[in-house]
């Protein structure tokens, strides 16, 4: 009986297309709406998360103060560096970071950057791997040797594309730094930033060299892996308590320091692209229940145009249900429609849009189930008035209409 | 089944509004017809007649009185239950056709067995055996806007017998046809009822069409003014 009713809804909706069209166009928009936002969202959720991936994983970075930009709290030392590779478990690698900023000159190129001092192993720490040329090594940290990697952001700006890099001299800062290796690309970051413009040398080349010894508190980040498997929240909660006991900070005092966990931050960061993309979907939401609203008005109206064939009907012997039933099924056999359409909309749209936003295409075929469900419950729900009218009708009065 | 009992009124009463502005449609109506009867209802407008087809119909309840339609006790019935007398009992025929627009001719007439749950070979059968019992076997494909007045009327006559109903109720039937039409018409309706023993009850106002039928009621005031045998059609119709 509901296949035959879903015939007869189909030739209804055969008979009138253009207002069968202008019923379902609010639908369709709503759908595609949903489906489009979320699955971009997903798409940018899973793309921070690759993207801090790339920082390396079972990563943990130690700054100075709370948050990420405290440059006014005290730094670290080479010692705190020692204290915590030896007393601290479950560390694999740990590299302490002195930075300093300059302008990195070749030729007649320049470009302002901040300078990395750091270790060797640090590059194994980041997950960097060659693009040309090599790494330094341990002997030239302890030798502060004049040499530099740069990445592939300041090989193009200073060097462009045809030359190649290794083995020229860039000045920083009146410093002269042979270029050793660049690494290879590896694009946008966590948070925007791109991670090729830098150029790391050793350490001690920056202390030497560039900024001087100061008071020995000039490691401005340590960057810490944990061991595969080794839960990082111990390494975080010891590292926490040697620095407050080396900083001698009273239990009342907060930490003049923090910790990162690369995992937590993606953690953090997917979990505010996931309430955007809820937030950007009950808007589009929004906009599928004005289709609904569409629907139940277009079929008010088709109920009030159709009265006369209504009293015929229910002359025949049509019993109040059935016609109740039809109208209803052409209401959700429409909306499903728009489901339908709404979702190949999307799925252009996400096509074409995924390329410009740079978010991967996942098309998840449960949003477009709940989607569809969504849009036959639409039907129902805003069907069920304008068929319970057509319903009540009073044959003869109905006969009568015009 | 000729000769039975088909409509039985006793008291028949139908009132509209309530308190002053009552007005009494129907005041008591008795009436009797039998099975195979062709039966002309005339009246003059607010005398009743529609109130009386619309309910002989089952397409209205009484306020009071009874209504026994081949011995059902109609007024005690619901809406639902009178749907179904109407589906597997009666065929309607109306002054303005009322057939499905922009629908063909043969789904037009398969119309009521959609809701007797046919199947599409059975429905399709019977509607175009129905089509070719009025006369027009080679017009199922054609909508209303494509057939004349007296085409549309023959397809609403098949629409109305193509459940094989022992009843037809015709109102104003040749009321939008001209006089050669007409007696198209009323010939086929004629011939329903005599070859195939469909009682029909119709509703006029032209005295000619009226002579068609075997009885002639007239209605007056909510009430029954006349009931005599129909004088015959003239020569000119038949």
């Amino acid at each position: 009986m509901l296949l035959n009713a879903l015939f007869i809804a189909l030739r209804e909706i055969r008979r009138n297309l253009t207002r069968s069209f202008l019923t379902v166009v609010g639908i369709v928009i709503g759908v595609a709406a949903v489906v489009t936002m979320v699955t971009l969202g997903r798409g940018a959720t899973e793309t921070v998360k690759q993207q801090i991936s790339k920082m390396g994983s079972n990563l943990l970075v130690l700054r100075p103060g709370q948050g990420w930009g405290s440059w006014g709290a005290p730094q670290f030392s080479m010692t705190d560096v020692d204290a915590i590779r030896n007393q601290i478990p479950g560390i694999a690698s740990i590299a302490p970071f002195v930075i300093a900023n300059g302008t990195a000159v070749y030729r007649e190129n320049d470009r302002s950057s901040d300078i990395q001092g750091t270790t060797p192993n640090y590059f194994a720490i980041g997950n960097w791997e060659v693009g040309i040329g090599r790494f330094f090594t341990d002997e030239e940290v302890s030798e502060a040797a004049t040499v530099c990697v740069i990445g592939d952001t300041i090989r193009k700006e200073l060097f462009g594309d045809g030359i190649d890099p290794i083995g020229s001299k860039i000045r920083i800062n009146s410093v002269s730094l042979d270029v050793i290796g660049v690494t290879a690309v590896k694009g946008q970051g966590g948070f925007g930033d791109d991670l090729d413009d830098n150029i790391i040398t050793p350490y001690t080349t920056v202390l030497r060299r560039m900024t001087g010894r100061g008071n020995g508190q000039n490691v401005t980040q340590i960057m810490i892996s944990g061991q595969e498997g080794y839960p990082t929240a111990n390494i975080v909660s010891d590292v926490g308590q040697l620095m407050r006991e080396r900083r001698n900070l009273a239990s009342n005092e907060e930490n003049n320091f923090n910790v990162f966990d690369s995992l937590q931050l993606a953690d953090v960061i997917s979990s505010s692209t996931k309430v955007m993309t809820s937030l950007l979907g009950a808007v589009a939401g929004v906009s599928l229940l004005v289709g609904g609203i569409g629907i139940m008005n277009i079929m008010l109206v088709s109920v009030t145009e159709r009265t006369r064939e209504i009293g015929i009907r229910l002359a025949i012997g049509a019993r109040a249900r059935e016609v109740l039933l039809q109208f209803l099924v052409e209401a959700v056999t429409l909306s499903c429609i728009g489901g339908v359409a709404g979702i190949a909309l999307a799925y252009l749209l996400c096509k074409v849009l995924a390329d410009v936003v740079g978010a991967p295409f996942l098309f998840d075929p449960k949003i477009n189930l709940i989607a569809f469900v969504f849009s036959a419950a639409i039907g129902i729900l805003f069907g069920f008035m304008p068929a319970r009218r057509a319903a009540a009708l009073d044959p003869i009065e109905a006969l009568r209409h015009e | 089944m000729t000769g039975e009992a088909l409509i039985q009124l006793s008291g028949l009463t139908k009132t509209y509004g309530t308190g002053d502005a009552a007005f009494m449609a129907l005041c008591g109506v008795d009436l009797d017809i039998r099975c195979g009867e062709f039966v002309a209802v005339m009246g003059p407008s607010g005398s009743g007649k529609s109130t009386l087809m619309n309910i002989l119909g089952c397409l209205d309840s009484p306020t009071a009185g009874s209504y026994l339609f081949k011995g059902i006790s109609v007024e005690t019935l619901n809406k639902d239950q009178r749907s179904l007398i109407r589906r597997h009992a009666i065929g309607f025929i109306f002054q303005g056709f009322n057939l499905l627009a922009r629908t063909s001719a043969l789904e037009n007439v398969e119309l009521p067995l959609l809701y007797r749950g046919y199947s599409r070979k059975q429905r399709h059968e019977l509607a175009r055996a129905a089509l070719a019992r009025v006369g027009l076997p080679d017009k199922e494909r054609n909508t209303p806007a494509e057939l004349s007045g007296g085409q549309q009327q023959r397809v609403a006559i098949a629409r109305a017998i193509v459940t094989n109903p022992d009843t037809l109720f015709a109102d104003e039937p040749t009321g939008n046809l001209d006089s050669k039409t007409t007696a198209d018409i009323m010939e086929l309706l004629r011939k329903l009822n005599s070859e195939r023993g469909i009682s029909i009850i119709m509703v006029t106002h032209e005295n000619e069409v009226a002579a068609c039928a075997k009885r002639i009621i007239k209605v007056r005031d909510g009430l029954i003014a006349d009931d005599s045998k129909s004088p015959g059609s003239p020569s000119t119709l038949s």
